[in-house]
């Protein structure tokens, strides 16, 4: 797949000039803003100066099938929920268009600081869908070895990872390795001192970092209009590197703008903002109730800016997919919430010592002597069992 | 270099040398660390040896300084940072305590984080607030971290070392009324377990156990209350996490006593709960209840109080002998 831009291609003397934004907010007021965009909600391919993109019919066919089995597992997970398999579960539906583009703009050895949301970019970077249900279930806090595919631990208190994305940039930096991080937060996030940090740290060390934001217009009840008077990626431009809005509900869009920003990031030329705007379908989590604080208006708009619909639109106008791949997928889909709901009805509980476990890597007198009290006192009602 | 006399606060810069002489994944962060050698001179001369890729002037944000060492981390670094006074550190406390103290435990054992918190602490110094708290509590309460601080130079030299071998963050708390001390440190000696307390002073009456800065009044006030006739056996507790409670116990079986001293509030404090420890270890060995000697349940006080406020001589010895009269 090729993916241009000119924002990669010639580099210029600051990254203020380079950024689209700079020009743009002196001519528009603020809320005003350029959208990229490459596939419009009605599925038509368009232009943008900057950004381009020309996928194969089968890279197309790539995409709409991660979005597709991202949307089902996320689908399953709400089920098991409601189920009572899970304790707890953050939907991604109508994200998997920002999470799959820029997912998929990943080079195997870029490593992704995610929220607790980012299931569609997991899934880009081969991690197991069960994994990610462990700490929903309640018998871990994710547990899966984020080296193995360069994809951190979920992170639940909001906008602490970009400072890890930050000085794992900076490590990247200093080894002199051909690779990038890209760091995933949302619109509440944005309001995190944590996150002015991180960008104050990675424009300071021109550190090799993407900042993912998923604006997705709502923080559990509170709109963005409580977060933020300007639009987000424009405070990029005040920390020294270029921000640049996206359709996040555009996987061609999403894809292209986060290659060629990583591109940016991995030749040196530091950090860059992309503001990914979109929408979250569904609760906050299974424990939200969004009908408290939003209209069904607000949700019906963007249904007819659904992420997948816009794909298929393309792949069957243009017959890059026919039926019978549309089945197949269907048919994948389904395969694939079998295997997500067996695995999570097999998963065992922890065993009770192991809250013992992996607390110090060099060992703890203290969590040493827990263990063994406790392990006493367990063993003791086995005594009195064995007594009667 | 072997045994040479040197300031505690030379002896932690001549560690933090060797780590980066010996691992080229050690780093020094901090605000005011490279050319200014930081606010008290610890770091002084690192950034022109070792260049300031490896000791790095951090922008002036404490949970950034400490999140970021966190991504060093990860991609397979030591970090070193500086915390400039124990009043900032809080903006820190949420990325001390909520990602560093649990990453090892959340991957189930599979991210390793060795990164150590350096914090200078406590009062004595004349300072404005902010300058002279002792927050190692509020460290020592959080599973996931390990909570030390040396009370001589030799232990400030060779602590750190073990503090930046381990595998666990450390929170490293430097007595910095104390950086000026001078005693003998042997960078060839081979250094007892991190996490062990020692007996500094033997005696057969009563137990005084401090740690950091206060080690030096409680040998004050054990050295006058042997021209009283009472024997003070001196424990350095040296770690607040975890507490060397067998040296505790041994210590306690053999006086039946203890007093536990440090300048920070006694209330939920580190005496408090060695003080419940030892009484469950140790109930039929106490002649008297565990008494605590330390800060007010205030903030810390203007300078021209601290005297009042911080555990002196006077208030150690005044402790030891209503723990003796019970």
């Amino acid at each position: 797949m090729t993916v241009e831009s000119t924002a990669a291609r010639k580099p210029r003397r600051s990254g203020a000039k380079r950024s689209t934004t700079a020009r743009d907010t002196k001519k528009q007021p603020a809320g005003q803003t350029e959208l990229v965009q490459l596939l419009t909600p009605e599925g038509e391919r368009v232009e943008h100066p900057e950004y381009a993109i020309d996928p194969t019919p089968e890279e197309l066919r790539g995409l709409y099938r991660d979005m597709v089995l991202t949307r089902r597992f996320d689908a399953e997970a709400t089920t098991l929920q409601r189920q009572g398999e899970l304790g707890l579960w953050a939907s991604l539906l109508g994200q998997e268009a920002a999470q799959i583009g820029s997912g998929r703009a990943l080079n195997d050895a870029d490593y992704v600081f995610p929220t607790y949301r980012e299931h569609g970019v997991a899934w880009c970077r081969g991690v197991d869908p069960t994994n990610l249900l462990g700490m929903f279930r309640g018998v871990n806090h994710g547990g899966w070895d984020p080296n193995s595919n360069n994809f951190h631990l979920y992170t639940i208190v909001i906008g602490s990872q970009t400072l890890h994305a930050a000085g794992y940039a900076m490590g990247v930096a200093k080894d002199g390795a051909d690779a990038a991080v890209l760091a995933y937060f949302g619109d509440g996030a944005s309001s995190q001192g944590d996150v002015a940090e991180s960008f104050t740290f990675s424009a300071v060390y021109n550190a090799p970092v993407v900042f993912f934001c998923q604006n997705n217009q709502w923080a559990i009840s509170e709109p963005t209009e409580k977060q933020t008077r300007v639009p987000l990626y424009q405070r990029a431009q005040g920390f020294g590197f270029p921000g640049v809005r996206v359709d996040g509900n555009d996987v061609l869009a999403c894809l292209a703008v986060t290659k060629a920003a990583l591109e940016r990031a991995r030749t040196g030329q530091g950090p860059m903002l992309i503001e990914a705007f979109t929408y979250r379908m569904g609760a906050h989590t299974t424990s939200d109730d969004p009908t408290r604080y939003r209209s069904p208006e607000e949700r019906e708009l963007w249904e007819t800016k659904d992420p997948i619909l816009r794909l298929r639109t393309l792949l069957t106008r243009e017959g890059l997919a026919d039926d019978a791949y549309f089945a197949d997928l269907e048919r994948e889909s389904d395969a694939l919430a079998k295997r997500v709901r067996d695995a999570v009805r097999a998963m065992p509980d922890p065993e009770d010592m192991a809250m013992f476990e992996h607390i110090y890597a060099d060992g703890h007198a203290l969590v040493d002597e827990e263990r063994a009290q406790f392990a006493e006192y367990q063993a003791s009602f086995v005594t009195a069992e064995e007594g009667i | 270099m072997a045994a040479e006399k040197m300031s505690l606060s030379k002896a932690i810069n001549a560690s933090l040398r060797t780590a980066l002489e010996t691992d080229p994944k050690v780093l020094i962060m901090g605000e005011d660390v490279g050319k200014l050698g930081g606010v008290f001179r610890v770091t002084d001369g690192l950034q022109k040896d070792f260049g300031e890729d490896r000791v790095i002037d951090t922008p002036l944000a404490e949970s950034g300084i400490v999140g970021t060492a966190i991504g060093l981390a990860l991609r397979g670094y030591r970090p070193v940072v500086e915390i400039q006074f124990d009043g900032f550190v809080f903006p820190a406390y949420d990325q001390i305590v909520t990602q560093l103290a649990k990453m090892h435990a959340r991957s189930l054992g599979k991210v390793k984080l060795p990164v150590v918190v350096r914090i200078p602490y406590g009062g004595g110094i004349g300072a404005v607030e902010h300058h002279s708290e002792s927050p190692e509590a509020l460290f020592a309460h959080v599973a996931g971290l390990k909570v030390v601080s040396p009370a001589n130079a030799s232990d400030a030299y060779w602590m750190l070392q073990q503090a930046i071998d381990s595998d666990d963050p450390v929170i490293y708390f430097e007595p910095k009324r104390r950086y000026h001390d001078k005693s003998e440190v042997d960078t060839a000696a081979i250094p007892g377990p991190l996490h062990a307390a020692r007996v500094v002073r033997p005696g057969t009456d009563l137990t005084l156990a401090a740690y950091g800065p206060m080690v030096k009044v409680a040998l004050d006030a054990a050295a006058a209350a042997a021209e009283e006739g009472k024997s003070i056996e001196v424990l350095d507790l040296r770690s607040m996490s975890p507490i060397d409670f067998d040296t505790i116990q041994r210590s306690v079986e053999r006086t039946g006593r203890l007093v536990v001293v440090h300048e920070a509030p006694v209330f939920l404090g580190t005496g408090s709960e060695i003080a419940a420890r030892v009484t469950e270890r140790c109930f039929y060995h106490l002649q008297a209840p565990v008494l605590r000697v330390g800060g007010f349940h205030s903030p810390y006080p203007p300078s021209r109080l601290e005297d009042e406020y911080l555990p002196g001589l006077d208030r150690v010895l005044d402790a030891v002998d209503r723990a003796l009269a019970y």
